[in-house]
């Protein structure tokens, strides 16, 4: 097992309860389990319009792996400008 | 340099932005200025909040930047956005362009202001008089 922090941001934030959450991953996961793992422990986020993950600042196909010392943040629907 | 990519918290400077841009070798620039509006689906905004995942959002206004000079012959784009609490007629986004002829900076403006709208993580929170939603996030 690995233990990955993660970025929250938006509403993200308010559903983590913090900018930062911490969760244990399987070595090797993909960004699909890590969506999954986390709809478990946070189902509101399945209530949003959408949400991706960003893996080192790029966002992530859910076919990617993630290792320990990525940085990892969950990006819920963009709004700037 | 022929960008400038910046997130600020402090006021965005329209001025700054021209001048940055200018140039001799330039026919045409187009500046956007984004500015925070009063009201919204008929309810008075009090104040915008925006917040931005820094170091990937000036990654990815730098592709959009990218694209624009690869699709349009454009000599200079500057994007300036703002974080933080802002008020009413304030400025959260300065986006300008700088071009031999008036089509590509038009062109490449806007696509560069509706491609950030859609890409680049940045949020918007806006705080009514009776509550506070961020925007876009529930379908």
């Amino acid at each position: 097992m690995m233990n990955i922090k993660i970025l929250a941001f938006g509403i993200a934030k308010d559903i983590f309860g913090g900018s930062t959450i911490s969760i244990e991953l399987d070595e090797n996961a993909t960004t699909k389990q890590l969506k999954t793992q986390l709809e478990t422990a946070y189902p509101r986020l399945k209530q949003l319009a959408s949400y991706m993950v960003a893996v080192n600042n790029e966002y992530a196909d859910d076919a990617g792996l993630i290792t320990e010392h990525d940085e990892i943040a969950v990006i819920p629907p963009v709004s700037g400008g | 340099m022929n960008t400038q990519i910046e997130i600020h918290t402090e006021p965005l400077n329209v001025q700054s932005c021209i001048d940055w841009i200018m140039s001799p070798h330039s026919g045409g620039i187009d500046v956007f200025i984004g500015t925070v509006r009063d009201m919204t689906k008929g309810k008075t905004v009090v104040c915008l909040e925006f917040e931005a995942y820094n170091q990937m959002a000036i990654k990815e206004m730098e592709k959009i930047a990218q694209q624009a000079f690869d699709n349009w012959p454009v000599q200079k784009i500057l994007i300036h956005h703002r974080t933080g609490v802002l008020a009413v007629g304030e400025i959260p986004v300065i986006i300008a362009v700088s071009a031999a002829h008036r089509a590509a900076a038009f062109e490449a403006c806007r696509y560069i202001i509706d491609t950030l709208k859609e890409t680049v993580p940045i949020w918007k929170k806006e705080v009514f008089e009776d509550g506070e939603v961020w925007v876009a996030a529930h379908p």
